[in-house]
């Protein structure tokens, strides 16, 4: 039981980062109708982003775990990857949008190449290591929970529940609160009339991928922490695995995108720890994500939580 | 065209096969090349069947490939002892009949014995390595062309995915540190007259009234539908005969590097194929050999490149590395010239609206 | 003739009962009876949103009825395949024109000849004489087919770029080419000017009289309707409200009501 408890923090924690990046290609699918092939790509554009800022941050705390530190980190990071989403979209896919969507799907194949070709250039090929910023450790949880207190939980996982939190519930905010998030919202349901209310939509397009990105450059932070080897290729297994999330959930559905997320997360970890009475041999931890999207496409394409959209005739 | 097509292809096979016989003229280095410029035209032509004059976008293509790859390999692995029966029939065969025919002639006839049994031996390998890729090409598609555009493609990549997975976790076929195949039956003549025969198949569907009917399905399917076009089975009829080319190109392949691994059809491999298809203007055949061939020299000339002497320093390493100029120009074909070299001028329409 | 004429006309062609077809919560099509007999020429009237397009999309299967039974010449075709239902002998044409964009006018209606092949795959690659000798039959079938409907002149055009009502032309031709019994014109006055107007409405008589088809006609034009259609029906809501001749239907008090709405006490 403790064991199964275990696997589900594992499975929550690791389906929190695949919740933030999922959100960013359900978002832009919402306004654009097309998927974002680049987006995982951009998360590890994130994580290097920190990579290089660390040092010059660290220097605040002479080197030493700090959380102003990655906080700080985790802001910068951000702004960068909503920066690289917004000119990426401006150069690569604006002027693609009157073209049939598959051209714009090519398109951001080849973005999402030249992003990790261009990465393991100017990065090296080979994994870095991300400097420990907040000396991650296990929690000592009080005798007073009895078995629990058999669960490690790391300081790292925790981190990555509350900012992960605090991030959906910002984006719920902004999304229903403000009068950009209403205008992407109205945006993903109809552009022309969109526009005819006024609303200049180039920006809320820009606005959308931005802050798509940032929840992806904030994602590939917080996998750095836990998993502290990155790589020009580290956005290529979960940029699918989200993308399935966001499938899951409905695509263009952003509360879908979130349970999908975390659901993809909980599954994974779950056959990769019982992947013995599974009898399923842990090498095909990978095929389980595009098995997933497989079965989902072809028996409910709407996901958990999307709707139908019926082509007139 | 009609009447000369089939005469066409048989002068196209025999000129293949005189120019074939001068290929110990060529260095290695440039024979390596030119297999791989064939078998990226059967790869190619194939995959234009389906997203060029089907207009279903295949994202999965180097799986097929793989499939055929490795069937091919298993038999001529596996058969060695069928190989061994078939030689000695087939010089019994030759004997007997030289023993009938005058003088040089019979001399000849009598050394092609061994010729014959490895060419039906290997033909045999191929056609199996075909076969299987068309039965994973019917598996995958009758399930996946229920979809549409996005969709479609991101399943026939799952299915790539899982291929390769599946391929990587058999233990009977090297699992992912490979296989190695014994003999190098592939040769130019191989390549070249599959590459003629993809070619033909293709366009000769395509140019009868009958094949028209992929065309409509690529333009508007419901209409396709309302003139008693069935179009899942020509969506699922393209798809499994491009599978089942894909698989004999695989077989070549294996034959001739005699030696093959899992992550070497990835999707990468995939989005090689699809570059072609788009670069030579998807529905056009000839443009697609074209970009074949160009694209396949791309990389070399690159690598070439990189290594002139009065390049900055930073370029160089930019060039190697093949994919990123690849990626640049994916972008910027898209950008510019969706349609390609040859395609007709479908792609710049604006998106018809859907009200 | 009539000797070798099939059972004719004491059952209708197309024989609509009962339909009903629901979309989440809404009936667009409620308890729809509706009958077609042979070479009648009748049409579909209503306001817009009444479910005219619905009842199209009914009939050649690209909706299922939720309810009711559809038959065509005795035999269902509720919810079959639209394919299927073409190849029985229903036609039709659509609201915003279909045709195959990459194609040229000759090869869109030679498209539409697909169903009626006597050759397969197999044929396609032998290319023996068999197959140009079929293809040398659909050539000169659809040549005289565009020759009847004065688009012959332009046969190698790319379709799209006839002029409009030369598209509509086009897509009427391409769906007689499937040899039909009936055809289903959606809105086919849509975008045309007086002149061409009138030029339609001899040409769906034509169509009715030299093949010897019913035809279904859905228009937003009364001048169209009413001067063409043998019968009309009505709908509103999903709902037949009026079924008749023109002239009945002209003076009918619901049809009015349900175009014009209720006059108001100050209304003229």
């Amino acid at each position: 039981m403790i064991e199964f408890l275990q696997q589900i923090i594992n499975g929550l924690s690791l389906g929190a980062i695949y919740a933030l990046i999922a959100l960013g290609y359900t978002m832009i699918y919402g306004v654009l109708r097309f998927i974002n092939f680049a987006h995982g790509d951009v998360f590890m554009v994130g994580a290097f982003a920190g990579l290089y800022v660390a040092p010059c941050v660290m220097k605040l705390s002479h080197g030493q775990p700090s959380w102003t530190a990655t906080f700080l980190i985790l802001i910068v990071a951000m702004m960068v990857c909503a920066i690289l989403g917004i000119v990426i979209e401006k150069l690569a896919y604006r002027p693609l949008r009157d073209r049939p969507r598959l051209t714009v799907l090519i398109t951001a194949i080849g973005v999402s190449l030249f992003l990790e070709n261009f990465g393991q250039y100017a990065f090296g090929v080979d994994p870095q290591s991300f400097p420990d910023l907040i000396g991650d450790h296990a929690i000592t949880i009080p005798a007073f929970f009895g078995p629990l207190c058999d669960l490690t939980i790391m300081v790292s996982q925790v981190l990555v529940f509350a900012v992960t939190l605090f991030l959906l519930i910002a984006l719920r905010f902004i999304v229903t609160k403000t009068k950009l998030g209403m205008a992407m919202r109205a945006l993903s349901v109809n552009p022309i009339a969109t526009s005819l209310m006024g609303v200049n939509n180039d920006v809320v397009i820009s606005f959308t991928f931005g802050l798509g990105s940032a929840l992806a450059g904030a994602a590939g932070i917080l996998i750095s922490i836990q998993q502290p080897s990155i790589d020009p290729l580290m956005g290529l297994q979960p940029g699918i695995k989200a993308f399935v999330a966001a499938v899951l959930g409905g695509i263009g559905n952003i509360p879908g995108a979130a349970l999908g997320g975390v659901l993809i997360g909980v599954i994974e970890t779950l056959v990769v720890g019982y992947s013995d009475r599974l009898h399923i041999p842990p090498g095909y931890r990978d095929a389980v994500a595009f098995f997933l999207l497989i079965l989902i496409l072809l028996f409910k394409p709407t996901g958990l939580l999307g709707r139908v959209e019926r082509e007139k005739v | 065209m009609l009447a000369r097509s089939k005469l066409t292809l048989f002068a196209m096979l025999l000129a293949i096969f005189i120019a074939s016989r001068f290929s110990a003229l060529v260095t290695p280095y440039y024979y390596d090349i030119l297999i791989s410029i064939g078998v990226n035209i059967i790869l190619a032509t194939s995959l234009n069947l389906v997203n060029g004059y089907t207009g279903q976008f295949s994202l999965g293509h180097a799986g097929f490939m793989s499939v055929g790859a490795y069937a091919a390999a298993s038999f001529t692995t596996y058969g060695t002892g069928f190989l061994g029966s078939l030689t000695r029939l087939s010089v019994g065969w030759c004997a007997a009949l030289s023993s009938h025919t005058p003088g040089f002639l019979g001399g000849f006839v009598t050394r092609l014995g061994p010729y014959v049994s490895v060419s039906i031996y290997f033909g045999l390998a191929l056609l199996v390595g075909g076969l299987a890729a068309g039965l994973a090409g019917l598996l995958v598609g009758i399930p996946s062309l229920r979809l549409k555009g996005d969709y479609l493609a991101i399943v026939t990549l799952g299915f790539g995915e899982i291929i390769k997975v599946i391929i990587e976790n058999v233990d009977a076929l090297g699992g992912s540190r490979g296989l190695s195949v014994d003999s190098q039956y592939t040769n130019l003549f191989w390549v070249y007259a599959t590459a003629a025969i993809t070619v033909y198949v293709v366009l000769s569907l395509v140019n009868s009234t009958y094949g028209r009917g992929f065309l409509t399905v690529r333009d508007d399917e419901i209409a396709a539908e309302a003139i008693g076009i069935n179009t899942t089975k020509y969506k699922v009829l393209a798809f499994t005969l491009a599978a089942f080319f894909a698989g004999i190109a695989g077989g070549l392949y294996a034959h001739f590097k005699q030696y093959i691994n899992p992550e070497g059809f990835n999707f990468l491999r995939s989005v090689d194929i699809v570059t072609m298809v788009i670069l030579g203007g998807m529905g056009s055949t000839a443009g697609v050999v074209i970009a074949a061939i160009l694209l396949t020299i791309l990389p070399e000339c690159l690598r070439a490149v990189s290594h002139w002497p009065f390049l900055p320093h930073w370029l160089g390493p930019l060039l190697e590395n093949r994919m990123i100029p690849y990626s640049l120009l994916l972008i910027i074909l898209m950008l510019t010239r969706p349609q390609g070299l040859f395609g007709g001028t479908r792609f710049h329409r604006a998106k018809r609206s859907k009200a | 003739m009539s000797e070798t004429e099939p059972l004719q006309p004491l059952q209708p062609l197309l024989d609509l009962r009962d339909v009903t077809v629901q979309f989440g919560g809404l009936k667009a099509v409620a308890d729809f009876n509706f009958a077609i007999r042979h070479g009648e020429l009748v049409g579909l009237i209503g306001p817009n949103g009444a479910g005219k397009t619905t009842i199209f999309n009914l009939i050649t299967g690209v909706y299922t009825p939720t309810s009711g039974a559809i038959l065509f010449e005795g035999k269902s075709v509720a919810g079959r395949k639209p394919y299927l239902i073409t190849k029985r002998g229903i036609s039709r044409t659509f609201q915003n024109i279909r045709l195959f964009s990459s194609m040229t006018v000759f090869d869109n209606v030679r498209a539409a000849f697909n169903m009626h092949l006597r050759h397969g795959i197999s044929h396609a690659l032998w290319r023996g004489r068999g197959l140009a000798a079929e293809e040398k039959r659909v050539a000169q079938e659809a040549g005289e087919l565009l020759d009847i409907f004065h688009l012959g002149k332009v046969r190698d055009a790319a379709c799209t770029s006839l002029p409009y009502g030369d598209q509509r032309r086009l897509e009427i031709v391409r769906a007689l080419a499937t040899k039909p019994k009936l055809i289903l014109l959606d809105e086919p006055a849509a975008g045309m000017n007086p002149t061409e107007k009138t030029e339609l409405m001899e040409l769906i008589r034509f169509v009715q009289e030299k093949f010897k088809i019913a035809v279904l006609l859905v228009e937003h034009d009364m001048r169209v309707v009413m001067g063409i259609c043998q019968r009309i029906a009505v709908l509103d809501y999903g709902v037949k409200i009026a079924e008749g001749p023109a002239e009945e239907i002209k003076s009918n008090q619901a049809v009015i009501r349900a175009y014009l709405g209720v006059a108001d006490d100050d209304a003229t």
